[in-house]
């Protein structure tokens, strides 16, 4: 786990340095310190005394200082991914997206403007799912058909894309063949003409065959399939896309070695501009900070150089649903279901937008409308006006 | 300069090198090891501080031990608060150290009950989360009548009445002098200076000792120049607001203010950044349209931002469990300290009183899933053993993709953990998540696997209809 990278652990550092130079025992003994210089060698720079100026004065006037914006350099750059095909590009698509491109941390606005808004896209299910209460109630008419579910997404809330997820093909669910599965992505790219983001069930073995039937039934369309992962035979798989129109998401569960391991095999079968990763988010309260820190990670490492990370970023936020604070019962003070639940799936989502993610995978139609509404107010937004908020303190507030 | 590790020997050569324990620790060594990994206070030290010819060490030992972004310390007669104290810009380049308290805010034309209310919102605000009680931690008193008198009567008031620490909220310093005459204990926060008010504001903060906001909405140039005449008016401690916009008119602002002024603390060694940061998302009360349930909703949004975001204070409106409850659970996650995976000891837990027949079930060792599983199978009053196994502190279903939960390490642990010879039959219930895994698992132990539900909270039910004696024989026949 990335997580618990001890080459980033101080304490990991000096104990190794320690067994290293095994002569030293610290119980009991008085160290020389000459001597502890001689084998350690720190090098390590001590922080630079900051000038203490204490001495009081009398101030009448304000002291004026400049602030200077932040210094900084980034010579790295994501590649940009352009997901959909529209009728002039051999597909059948209304709009297509393009993902990525960033040279700067995320909402560092400051010093720019990301070049691509992040996209939102809406989860649906090729069977009836258990969902939990908040959600179901949005789609409850139209979730026996996957294409009809697909519309409600796009017309009524807003879906920029669509996730269709082809569950139904697990072998431990209904193990419904690739051809069957097939057809429900013909379906849906027949009802809605937004770019389809295609998911499979898991299972890395079915997901192959179930794959190559997908993206030859979407031929021309450049779908985004959901996901080529470690676990899967990539000589089949990635050697069968090879040469499809296709953007292929790199699933690796919150683990940056692993997440480099897998796009550098990709190299081999793809072009960068056709992979992005997913890093893998958690809920809140359900590991979110590892797949928050994973993520930021990934995405420093990408800007500083790392040219095995210059990838978009996709986020699952519907895990957040996994957390039960977002879908039991509880105490009359925590609030009704229906309300936590969107708010679990929300800040997860914003978590992910500040750590870089391009790509959300979302569900609650709330949810999104958050969403959608912060990415603008970042990327279009006005300045704040001291007016606005100079009173806050002594304001009558409802 | 990013932050960097200090040398623990250039800590060492400050201490007395006298091995007294006095620390706590076994020598001088280990306890620079610990002062550098921040794991203790110099102050635990005492020769360091009580003995004369250590003075300059000390001094020179603070001074290099200080977090670019200061921490601040405020107080009530029962608890004390940490706010600042930062290292870094990202958690993962070390960790993040302090969680940002969220104060409830109260103003002094509210009633009593009203006032009772809201206190004991925050007081009794408290929720379990794998085994950590999270809370909310200050009271903020914002004078809205800008009298005086009311001010210091609701002051008296809301301190006789609560155990947490005080924010105390005025720009006018009148009011403020008679808010801070109320409180002849403790030590709060005073909000705020602004270009306005400095001087007068600056007085009391030093009259009285204490830590002082500033506050300049949308104007770090007036932000810093106030934030360095203060210091050199001798204010020992600030904190700054660079203002908290909320939605279209400003949050492009307030999460570039925030960014900035950290980035330019951790990462610039500038000064006059490193303050704690105090966000407000209360404005979203008004700055956004809408009923009670709205302004609550972009409150709780704006705030998570700034959880993430850099804030190391928040001051908030909402009475509502739901616009808290995500919000301590995000702070609790973001502040965790990533050199430590959230996990509890893998091995056998005996749940009731199980016996020779008894379930025996399979988990990792991620604390939350220990917690939850384990309250899940206490809540359903099932007797039975459970065994967690070294996931490396992750989460079953991030387990399984990640091969951390592998059937050698379930076969080792069903030895190790003497389960063998607590139960005669041979069968081992795994999570549902890990369905995947039944065959190897099998093949490994040489026990019957039973594929569990895919939520914890099932288990009784599953165990009810499942662990049955007909079906245990036919399941060990098979
Ligand atoms: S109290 Fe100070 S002098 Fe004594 S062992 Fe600890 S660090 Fe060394």
């Amino acid at each position: 786990m990335a997580e618990n990278d001890k080459t980033e652990v101080l304490s990991a550092k000096i104990w190794d340095l320690l067994k290293k130079y095994g002569e030293i025992v610290l119980e009991d003994v008085e160290i020389e310190v000459d001597e502890l210089e001689l084998i350690f060698q720190p090098g390590v720079p001590v922080a630079i005394a900051k000038p203490v100026a204490k001495a009081v004065e009398v101030v009448k006037k304000l002291v004026e200082e400049k602030f200077k914006e932040p210094e900084m350099e980034w010579t790295g750059k994501i590649v940009e991914v352009k997901i959909g095909a529209t009728k002039s590009e051999g597909g059948t698509r209304d709009r297509t997206f393009i993902i990525g491109g960033e040279t700067l941390p995320a909402f560092y606005m400051f010093k720019g403007i990301m070049p691509h808004p992040p996209v939102i896209a809406m989860d649906v299910f090729d069977m009836k799912i258990k969902l939990p209460k908040s959600i179901r109630m949005h789609f409850e008419d139209v979730m026996e058909d996957p294409a009809e579910w697909a519309k409600r997404c796009v017309e009524k809330y807003g879906a920029d894309m669509i996730n269709l997820h082809l569950v139904s093909t697990d072998p431990y669910i209904k193990d419904t063949p690739p051809s069957e599965a097939a057809k429900v992505v013909e379906e849906v790219l027949q009802a809605v003409k937004v770019p389809l983001c295609i998911g499979g069930s898991g299972d890395p073995v079915k997901d192959v065959e179930v794959f190559k039937k997908v993206v030859d039934v979407a031929e021309g369309e450049r779908i985004l399939l959901n996901s080529l992962n470690l676990d899967m035979k990539l000589e089949d798989i990635a050697e069968y896309l090879k040469n499809k129109d296709v953007v292929i998401i790199a699933f690796t569960p919150m683990d940056l070695d692993k997440a480099r391991e897998l796009n550098r095999k990709l190299y081999d079968y793809v072009s960068k501009d056709r992979i992005v990763m997913d890093t893998n988010i958690a809920g809140i309260g359900y590991g979110l900070e590892y797949g928050f820190t994973v993520m930021e990670r990934a995405r420093l490492a990408a800007l500083k150089g790392d040219t095995d990370l210059q990838h978009p970023i996709a986020a699952g936020v519907t895990n957040a649903w996994a957390a039960r604070e977002a879908w039991i019962k509880m105490d009359p003070f925590w609030g009704p279901k229906e309300i936590r639940g969107p708010a679990w799936e929300t800040i997860t989502g914003l978590t992910a937008l500040l750590a870089g993610a391009d790509y959300f995978m979302m569900m609650h139609p709330y949810s999104i409308r958050t969403m959608k509404e912060i990415i603008k107010n970042l990327l279009e937004g006005s300045p704040g006006k001291a007016e606005d908020i100079y009173d806050w303190v002594s304001a009558k507030l409802g | 300069m990013p932050w960097k590790a200090i040398s623990p020997i250039e800590v060492y050569k400050l201490l007395p090198k006298t091995n007294c324990k006095k620390c706590g620790e076994e020598n001088c060594m280990a306890f620079a090891v610990k002062l550098v990994n921040m794991e203790t206070k110099l102050e635990l030290c005492t020769p360091l501080l009580e003995e004369a010819k250590y003075k300059k060490s000390y001094e020179q030992l603070k001074e290099m031990l200080t977090p670019p972004v200061r921490e601040v310390e405020l107080r009530s007669d029962k608890k004390v608060v940490k706010i600042g104290g930062e290292y870094v810009l990202h958690r993962h380049e070390l960790t993040y150290i302090n969680p940002p308290p969220i104060a409830i805010d109260v103003d002094d034309t509210m009633s009593k009950e009203e006032l009772i209310k809201r206190i004991n919102f925050a007081e009794s605000f408290r929720y379990t989360y794998i085994g950590r009680q999270l809370t909310l931690d200050l009271i903020a008193v914002r004078s809205v009548s800008n009298d005086p008198e009311a001010f210091k009567k609701t002051v008296n008031f809301v301190a006789s009445n609560t155990s947490l620490p005080l924010v105390l909220c005025t720009l006018n310093p009148k009011v403020m002098e008679a808010g801070v005459s109320a409180l002849p204990n403790g030590k709060p926060l005073l909000y705020a200076a602004t270009k306005d008010n400095w001087m007068e504001m600056a007085d009391i903060a030093l009259k009285n000792k204490l830590p002082l906001a500033v506050f300049s909405p949308g104007d770090l140039d007036m932000l810093v120049s106030l934030a360095k005449t203060l210091l050199n008016m001798g204010v020992s401690e600030i904190a700054l607001d660079p203002g908290t916009f909320v939605g279209f008119n400003g949050l492009r602002t307030t999460i570039d203010a925030f960014t900035m002024l950290r980035w330019k603390a951790c990462n610039e060694d500038y000064d006059l950044a490193g303050w704690p940061l105090i966000g407000t998302p209360i404005t979203a009360w008004k700055m956004v349209d809408g009923d009670s349930q709205t302004k609550a909703w972009w409150e709780m949004i704006t705030a998570s931002m700034l959880i993430i975001r850099y804030a190391d204070l928040l001051i908030m409106h909402s009475l509502e469990g739901w616009v808290y409850l995500p919000l301590v659970m995000l702070r609790f996650n973001i502040y965790t300290d990533p050199r430590k995976p959230v996990a509890v000891e893998p091995g056998l837990r005996i749940i009731g009183n199980p016996n020779e027949m008894s379930p025996v079930m399979l988990t990792g060792n991620f604390a939350l899933t220990y917690y939850i599983v384990s309250g899940d199978i206490e809540a359903g009053k099932v007797d039975c053993y459970l065994l967690l196994a070294d996931t490396e502190g992750i989460a079953v279903e991030c387990a399984v993709p990640g091969r951390k939960l592998l059937p050698d390490n379930v076969a080792e642990i069903l030895k190790s953990s003497g389960i063998e010879k607590k139960v005669k039959h041979r069968i081992l219930i795994i999570p549902g998540k890990a369905a995947r895994l039944a065959g190897d698992i099998e093949d490994a132990t040489g026990w019957r696997v039973l594929v569990g539900p895919l939520d914890s909270k099932d288990i009784p039910k599953f165990i009810e209809e499942k662990w049955k004696p007909e079906n245990i024989k036919k399941l060990m026949e098979s």
